[in-house]
């Protein structure tokens, strides 16, 4: 039971992943993870590549069917063992819980783990609308607040007062945005057009125009020059300081991991070696020498070069 | 020799030099020899193109010879004669050389340097920059239209040619930009458009010739009304039940992408128009239905009694009046198509369809319910190719399944690449130059000279063939379109146009 983790133990957790398995024919790609990422936390994924990180990631987001385990996303707060056993007994995908909500991820389609249980993601490989503008970027991932009143909303189509203020507020929530992650003056330009680092936090900015509770991101700092790099930092920890979003991450860059999360959790091959706070994982013998695969002075060199 | 699949070869395993590094084209198939990289003295320039030219000239000619330059013809039931057409094969040799020799000198002329565009060419600045009088411009003279061929033919009775293929450019204009919704917008390759047109077209003829109906509304508004009144009650009609058939075309397909899709709507297409044929019972079968009711001015209809349109408004009866009616019956409704689409565009639904050729998955991340949005797609497309299809039926007062053929969507789809994706103005530049030029490739007459095909000749026939060519070259020429860069739904400071280098296509 993840919820009984002692690692999650003082904190009130937002996902809990228990037994998650994901086999692709013979291959298993995730095999029996189970953690806990904490709410208003960064938690960390890390692991060697093809460890099965971002197949973790594309089962909670909905993009793959888990082949077996539990995915619990809690709002408002933690859900108690016998709220979550009696929604997962129910067979439904979601239940009232004291606290607020809770919805058991891998029974919902992808659109509806982005747009009911408000997980937002970016993509390994970066996945921005590129024959679109900066901010129309930023308005189409408003899509779901702004279509409440329907997709064919007669207010929108006549172009009413009502719908006037509504489009405003959207207008807003992209300028914000825009400020955030420092890209007014390229707000016209093609999506496609802007240099890697801001792609890459225009991704990141999208996904929080959602009103995500949580956001998984996937290597937001591949690719990246140790200035941009340090630029996702602030905005990640802007993001966690000011906005209620719990942030799950992937990532190599030992640097970011280790300044910016607060709970690391590392696989190899499928199977979880370790969980714990940053430090606690950087001496873990195990990590260093399954993850490393070297002694610890000569870590330094391999981070590196993992990193790169 | 069978290569092992490069995947499986770890790099740096290999010592180099075992594979064999030969330049095999891919095909199989000698390359045509490849010029040396030396640089070309000045003056050889011409003198090789102008060598090329005849060489080419001279082959074609000479391949020409036996297929072009004689004839086996029957003379009355006598036995087979032979004639001969050397001046058509000289004709052909003349065009092959010269192309060669222009294309020698220009495109092909080594050491040329290829232009590199950064960003919207200069064409799309300009079209940019026109933009915002474009359409104005366009609808202007659409509007002005029918009086200037009125003004420059002399009268209304020999303006007919003219309205009518304004009439028929604009029905093309209005199928344009309904299947752009579909297949520019929101990227979804539609091959079966003419379905809904057909499902228009029939839900009027159906409707409008229907007794029962006709009898309805004759015991309660009196005869008449149903011939009267009938196509505009039955526009919308027909609109929502295209549009209703494009959901149901679309719940099972939309789960295909690209070619599936494609092939599957092309089927829907064919089966609609075999459904037409086979169900005698209601459609009256290959025979069509006729006698459909001429359109009225609104209740008002066009003839010579004294409760006519002419005798109403003091006017002298005339048949074009009706002409001239329907004519503006179209304009309105390709204008309702268009501005409809730009409305939509800047909604929601609209950004998501172009959120959606750009890239399904990220839309799926964002919470956009992909289904329903490719559904509304094709729902709004499908219900405007509806209304083209019930003017139709008005305009020709008969329907037959003859008129619903693939060939009508391959025509739409045409418009549509050719326009640029999405473009509406482009749509209708595209659809005036390929309609209105088809229309123009009848009056080639001096193709009829004896030298080249002979009075027998019937230039229309090549139609088709002159049009596949113009599509050729504008695609090899303009690969996405007259106007292929794309102008963003919503700005802050300046709306600057798309590249089209960054605007996907689509992919199902
Ligand atoms: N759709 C799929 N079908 C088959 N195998 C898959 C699929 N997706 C992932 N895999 C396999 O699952 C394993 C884990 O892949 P995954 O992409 O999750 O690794 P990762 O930890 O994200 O690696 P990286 O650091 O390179 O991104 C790999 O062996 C990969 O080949
Ligand atoms: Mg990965």
């Amino acid at each position: 039971m993840a919820s009984l983790d002692p690692v999650a133990g003082a904190r009130a957790p937002i996902l809990a992943v228990d037994h998650l398995s994901m086999r692709f024919g013979g291959l298993i790609a995730v095999n029996d993870v189970s953690f806990v990422a904490a709410r208003g936390e960064v938690t960390a994924v890390i692991g060697p590549n093809g460890a099965g990180k971002t197949t973790v990631f594309n089962c909670i987001t909905g993009f793959y069917k888990p082949s077996a385990g539990r995915l619990a996303l809690f709002h408002g707060g933690a859900a108690t063992p016998d709220e979550l056993d009696a929604v997962t007994a129910s067979g439904l995908s979601w239940g009232r819980t004291g606290a607020g909500a809770l919805y058991l991820l891998e029974r919902l389609p992808d659109h509806k783990v982005a747009s009911w249980a408000r997980v937002a993601r970016t993509f390994q490989n970066i996945r921005l609308f590129s024959g679109m503008t900066v901010l129309e970027n930023l308005l189409v991932a408003q899509h779901m607040s702004l279509t409440s009143a329907g997709l064919l909303n007669p207010a929108a189509l006549l172009n009413l007062p009502s719908w006037k203020r509504q489009q405003k507020g959207a207008m807003d929530k992209a300028l914000y945005w825009l400020d955030q992650i420092g890209l007014m003056e390229r707000a016209d330009d093609p999506a496609g057009d802007l240099p890697y680092g801001d792609q890459r936090r225009l991704e990141i900015a999208r996904a929080m125009c959602t009103n995500p509770v949580l956001l998984c991101l996937d290597e937001p700092a591949a690719g990246l020059n140790p200035r941009e790099s340090a630029a996702l930092n602030e905005l990640l920890l802007s993001i966690r300081r000011d906005h209620d979003t719990s942030i799950l991450l992937i990532e190599h860059d030992m640097s970011v991991v280790m300044e910016i999360s607060d709970h690391v959790v590392v696989l190899e091959y499928g199977c979880k070696i370790a969980d714990g706070t940053p430090q606690e994982v950087r001496t873990d013998p195990k990590v260093i020498a399954s993850y490393l695969g070297v002694e610890e002075d000569e870590a330094a060199v391999v981070e590196a070069e993992v990193g790169a | 020799m069978v290569h092992p699949p490069v995947a499986d070869i770890p790099p740096g395993s290999l010592p180099s030099g075992s594979v064999p590094q030969v330049d095999v084209p891919a095909n199989g198939l000698p390359a045509l020899a490849p010029l040396p990289p030396a640089v070309p003295r000045q003056g050889s320039v011409v003198g090789s193109a102008v060598t090329d030219a005849v060489v080419s000239g001279l082959l074609t000619g000479l391949l020409l010879l036996p297929l072009v330059g004689f004839r086996a013809t029957e003379s009355g039931s006598g036995p087979l004669g032979l004639t001969y057409r050397f001046g058509l094969v000289a004709v052909f040799a003349g065009i092959v050389a010269v192309l060669r020799l222009v294309l020698n000198l220009t495109v092909w002329r080594r050491g040329r340097k290829v232009k590199t565009s950064e960003g919207p060419s200069a064409f799309a600045t300009l079209a940019l920059k026109a933009a915002p009088a474009l359409r104005p411009a366009f609808f202007s003279f659409a509007i002005a239209y029918p009086f200037l061929a009125i003004l420059l033919s002399g009268g209304l009775s020999p303006s007919r040619y003219w309205v009518d293929l304004g009439i028929y450019v604009l029905t093309y204009v209005m199928l344009g930009w309904g299947l752009n919704i579909v297949v520019g917008l929101a990227g979804l390759l539609d091959l079966g458009y003419v379905a809904f047109y057909a499902v228009g077209a029939y839900t009027f003829a159906l409707l409008s010739t229907s007794v029962p109906v006709n009898d309805f509304f004759a015991g309660h508004l009196g005869e008449g009304f149903w011939t009267a009144w009938s196509f505009w009650l039955c526009l919308p009609v027909s609109g929502i039940l295209a549009a209703f058939w494009g959901v149901i075309l679309g719940f099972p397909v939309l789960r295909l992408r690209g070619d599936y899709l494609a092939i599957v709507t092309l089927a829907f297409g064919e089966i609609i128009r075999l459904v037409l044929i086979n169900w005698v019972s209601l459609t009256n079968g290959g025979a069509g239905i006729s006698s459909i009711p001429p359109i009225s001015f609104f209740g008002v209809p066009f003839n010579a009694t004294d409760e006519g349109f002419a005798a109403k408004y003091g006017l002298d009866f005339d048949s074009m009046h009706r002409i001239i009616f329907l004519y503006f019956v179209i304009l309105a409704l390709a204008a309702l198509t268009a501005l409809v689409t730009i409305r939509l565009r800047q909604m929601p639904v609209g950004r998501a369809w172009e959120a959606l050729r750009e890239d399904e998955i990220a839309c799926r991340s964002l919470g956009i319910n992909t289904t329903l949005t490719k559904l509304t797609a094709f729902a709004t497309g499908a219900m405007f190719g509806g209304f083209a299809g019930a003017f139709f039926a008005v305009r020709v007062r008969f329907v037959s399944p003859e008129s619903f053929t693939f060939m009508e969507s391959a025509v739409i789809l045409a418009i549509v690449v050719l326009g640029g994706m999405g473009s509406q103005m482009g749509v209708a530049g595209a659809a005036i130059l390929l309609i209105g030029g088809m229309e123009m490739l009848r009056n080639l007459s001096f193709l009829k000279a004896d030298f080249l095909f002979g009075p027998d000749f019937d230039p229309s026939l090549y139609r088709m063939l002159i049009f596949g060519f113009a599509m050729v070259a504008v695609m090899v020429w303009r690969p996405r379109g007259l106007v292929s860069s794309r102008l963003p739904t919503i700005f802050l400071k300046e709306r600057k146009a798309v590249s089209s280098a960054l605007v996907k296509e689509g992919h199902g």
